[in-house]
C-alpha cells in the first residue's frame, strides 16, 4: 500500500465513522434523557424509523435538508407522543408499548415506502458539507472530522448542552428526581407526569433527528428497516454511559468506527464476512463489562409508571 | 344468618359462584375479543387508506390462518417455536429478569441444531439423533446466556444491556458460523446442510403439523406448573418480587439468577432447534425471523400465565400466517402484518387498563 492510499483510506474511514456515529449519538442522548426521568424507552427504534421516513419525505419533496431534519424530528415526536400518553400518563407497561411501537413503525414505514418509492427508489443529492477553515487543512484528521454537514457539529455541541442541562439547571435536577424518587419530586410541587412527558418527547425529537440524518445524509435514501437496530444500540449506549452525555459520544464513536470499518472492508474487497467486524464493538463492550463491570447506576424508578399515592 | 338453613345457603352460594365464574369467563372472552375487533377496525382504516379492501384482507387472514385445512396446519406448526420462546420468557419475567436476548439464543440454538442433526443422523438412530441435537442446542444457548447471568448475579450489571448486546453478537455469530464453519459445500447460497425430510421431527397423524407443537405445549405447561405449583417456582417468584427480601429469606439469589438465565436461554435454544429440526431443515445465512420481539409483549399481556400465553401465541400465529397469504394475494407487502400485530398489542394493553380502572372504581 502506498502512503497516499492509506492516508486517503484512513480519513475516509474516519469520515464514515463520524457519519455512522451521529444517529447513534442522537439516539443514545435521547434514550439517556428518558431513562434519567425513569422511562425505559424501547420504542426508540420506532421513533428513529418514523424520523427517517418523514425526514426523507420532507427533504425529498421540499428539496431542503433542514426541512427534512425538522419533519424527521416531528415524526419522532409524534411517536413519542403516543408513548408519553400510554406509558407516562396512564402508566401502561413500557416494554409492551415500546416493542409494539417499534414493530408498528417498522411495518408502517416499510408499507408507505412500498407504495410511494419502491418503483423509483429516489435518492437525495449528497449533503453540503460545512468546511471549517484551517482545521480542515490538517492532513487525515481535517477531511475526516471537519468537512461534515452543519448538523454534525450541532449534534456534538448538543452533548455539552445536555451535560450543562443535567448539571446546572432546575429542569435537569427535576429529570433526575423523576427517575430516582418521583414521589419526592411530587412532594416538592413539581408535576412528575409533566417532567417525564418532556423527557419522552425530547427523546422522540432526538431519535427522529437521528433517523432523518441516517436517511438523508448517511444513506441519501429511505429503505425499509433502515435503522437496523440503531435504536437498540442507543439503549445500550445510554445504559453504559451511566447518565453522562460525553460517554454516549465516546461510545457512539467506537461503534461508528466499527460500522465504518465494515463498509471499508467491503470496498477494499477484503474477504471476511462483515458479521465478524460487526461483532467487534459488542465484544469490546462485553469484555469491558466483564473486567470493570460494577453495579449499573440506573435510576431507581426506571420502568415504573408513577401514580400518586401508591408505593 | 339463621342456623337451620346452612344447606340452602351453600347451594345458593354454589349457584352464585358458578354464575360468577361463568360471568368471569364471559368477561375475559369479551375483554380479549373486543379489543382484537377494535384493533382490526383501526388497522382496516390503514388498509383503506392505501387502497386495499380490508374485508377481503381479513377474509384471507381468517381463511388462510384459521379455517382452511392447510392454513390452520401452518398456524399450528408456527406455534411450536413461539411456545418455547414464550415458556423461556415466562421463567425469566416471573423471576424479574429481563432476558431480551431471546433472538440471539434462538439463532444459536437453530444453527447448532442445523449443524449437528445431519451429522448425528448418520451415527445413530434418528430419534436419538434428534434428542441429541435438541440437547446440544439448549446447552449452546445456555452457555451464551452465561456471561449476562454471571454479570447480573455477581456484579449487578443490568441484564437488559448485556442480553441486548449478546443478541446482536449472537445474530452475527450465527451468520459467521453459517457462512464459514457449517456451510454446505454443495450449494451456492450460503446455508447449512439440509436435514432430509424423513429425518425431521415426525408430523402429527396425516397432517403437516409438526410434532414440535406438542413439545412446545408440554414445555409451556410444565413451566407454568413449575412456576406456580412448586417450591422452586415460588423461590424464583420471590426473587422477582423483591430480590432484597429474597436474600433476607435465605435464598441463594446468585445461584437462582444463573438457573433462571440457563432455563430461559435453554428454552429459547430449543425454540431454534424445534424450528430447524421440525420445519426448516437448514439455516440460511442472514436468516432471522425475530420471533422474540413479538413474543415479549404477548407474554406480558398474558401476565406471564402459561395458558393465557398459549392463547396469545395462537393469535400471533394466525395473524402472521394469515397475514403472509393475504399479503401475497392482495399485493400488500407483508410488512402490514407487523402493523396489525402492533395495533392488536396496544389495544389489548389499553383494554386491560380500562378494565382495571373500571373494577377499581366499582370497588371504591
Amino acid at each position: 500500500m502506498t502512503g497516499l492510499f492509506s492516508e486517503v483510506f484512513l480519513s475516509a474511514l474516519m469520515f464514515g465513522a463520524v457519519t455512522a456515529a451521529i444517529p447513534l449519538l442522537l439516539a443514545g442522548l435521547g434514550e439517556q434523557m428518558s431513562e434519567k426521568a425513569g422511562v425505559l424507552n424501547i420504542g426508540i427504534e420506532g421513533m428513529m424509523l418514523a424520523g427517517a421516513y418523514l425526514g426523507f419525505v420532507g427533504a425529498f419533496y421540499s428539496g431542503s435538508l433542514w426541512l427534512g431534519f425538522f419533519t424527521g424530528a416531528a415524526g419522532g415526536v409524534a411517536v413519542a407522543l403516543i408513548m408519553a400518553l400510554l406509558c407516562v400518563r396512564i402508566g401502561l407497561n413500557q416494554i409492551v408499548i415500546g416493542i409494539a411501537l417499534t414493530l408498528g413503525l417498522e411495518g408502517l414505514t416499510a408499507l408507505l415506502h412500498h407504495f410511494q418509492f419502491s418503483r423509483s427508489y429516489p435518492r437525495l443529492p449528497a449533503a453540503d458539507a460545512t468546511v471549517i477553515p484551517l482545521l480542515s487543512d490538517i492532513p487525515v484528521i481535517g477531511p475526516a472530522f471537519f468537512k461534515h454537514h452543519l448538523i454534525v457539529y450541532l449534534a456534538v455541541g448538543l452533548v455539552f448542552g445536555v451535560g450543562y442541562l443535567y448539571r446546572h439547571t432546575q429542569l435537569g435536577l427535576n429529570l433526575q428526581a423523576a427517575g430516582d424518587k418521583p414521589a419526592a419530586l411530587d412532594v416538592a410541587g413539581i408535576d412528575v407526569i409533566k417532567t417525564r412527558t418532556i423527557a419522552v418527547l425530547t427523546t422522540g425529537a432526538l431519535a427522529g433527528l437521528g433517523g432523518a440524518y441516517l436517511a438523508n445524509v448517511g444513506a441519501g435514501l429511505f429503505i425499509p428497516f433502515i435503522s437496523n437496530g440503531a435504536g437498540f444500540l442507543g439503549i445500550v449506549l445510554a445504559m453504559l454511559a451511566r447518565g453522562r452525555p460525553v460517554w454516549v459520544l465516546f461510545g457512539a464513536l467506537l461503534f461508528g468506527v466499527c460500522l465504518s470499518l465494515t463498509t471499508a472492508m467491503q470496498v477494499a474487497g477484503i474477504n471476511i464476512p462483515t458479521d465478524v467486524i460487526q461483532m467487534l464493538p459488542f465484544l469490546a463492550v462485553m469484555i469491558m463489562l466483564v473486567l470493570f463491570g460494577r453495579r449499573a447506576s440506573l435510576p431507581a424508578a426506571l420502568g415504573i409508571p408513577y401514580e400518586r399515592g401508591t408505593r | 344468618m339463621s342456623i337451620n338453613t346452612p344447606t340452602v345457603n351453600a347451594t345458593a352460594l354454589d349457584a352464585t359462584s358458578a354464575a360468577a365464574a361463568r360471568r368471569d369467563i364471559l368477561h375475559r372472552l369479551l375483554m380479549t375479543l373486543g379489543p382484537i375487533l377494535a384493533a382490526l377496525v383501526i388497522a382496516g382504516c390503514i388498509l383503506l387508506a392505501v387502497g386495499v379492501d380490508p374485508l377481503a384482507y381479513y377474509g384471507y387472514v381468517l381463511e388462510k390462518g384459521l379455517f382452511s385445512p392447510l392454513g390452520i396446519q401452518q398456524t399450528l406448526t408456527r406455534m411450536a417455536p413461539l411456545l418455547f420462546l414464550a415458556a423461556g420468557l415466562i421463567v425469566a419475567f416471573r423471576a424479574g429478569m429481563w432476558n431480551l436476548g431471546g433472538d440471539g439464543q434462538f439463532l444459536l440454538g437453530a444453527v447448532t441444531a442445523a449443524a449437528s442433526a445431519p451429522v448425528f443422523v448418520q451415527l445413530m438412530p434418528a430419534w436419538l439423533a434428534l434428542i441429541c441435537s435438541f440437547l446440544i442446542a439448549a446447552v449452546v444457548a445456555m452457555i451464551w446466556s452465561l456471561v449476562p447471568a454471571l454479570l447480573r448475579a455477581y456484579q449487578g450489571v443490568n441484564e437488559i444491556i448485556t442480553t441486548l448486546m449478546m443478541t446482536f453478537l449472537g445474530t452475527s455469530l450465527a451468520n459467521v458460523l453459517v457462512k464459514l464453519v457449517f456451510r454446505d459445500p454443495g450449494t451456492t447460497v450460503p446455508q447449512t446442510r439440509t436435514l432430509p425430510v424423513e429425518d425431521r421431527l415426525p408430523r402429527l397423524f396425516d397432517t403437516t403439523i409438526t410434532s414440535g407443537l406438542l413439545l412446545g405445549l408440554a414445555a409451556i405447561i410444565i413451566v407454568h406448573l413449575v412456576m406456580t405449583r412448586t417450591a422452586f417456582g415460588l423461590k424464583l417468584r420471590i426473587v422477582g418480587a423483591n430480590p432484597r427480601a429474597a436474600i433476607h429469606a435465605g435464598l441463594g439469589v446468585p445461584g437462582l439468577t444463573i438457573a433462571v438465565f440457563a432455563i430461559s436461554a435453554g428454552l429459547a435454544g430449543l425454540a431454534g432447534a424445534v424450528d430447524i429440526i421440525g420445519v426448516q431443515g437448514n439455516v440460511r445465512a442472514d436468516w432471522n425471523p425475530a420471533y422474540g420481539l413479538a413474543v415479549i409483549p404477548a407474554v406480558f399481556l398474558a401476565r406471564m400465565n402459561g395458558f393465557a400465553a398459549i392463547g396469545f401465541v395462537f393469535l400471533l400465529s394466525v395473524l402472521s400466517i394469515g397475514g403472509e397469504s393475504a399479503a401475497r394475494r392482495l399485493g400488500v407487502p407483508n410488512h402490514f402484518t407487523l402493523v396489525l400485530i402492533s395495533i392488536v398489542l396496544i389495544v389489548l394493553a389499553l383494554a386491560e387498563y380500562v378494565d382495571h380502572r373500571y373494577n377499581q372504581s366499582r370497588k371504591a
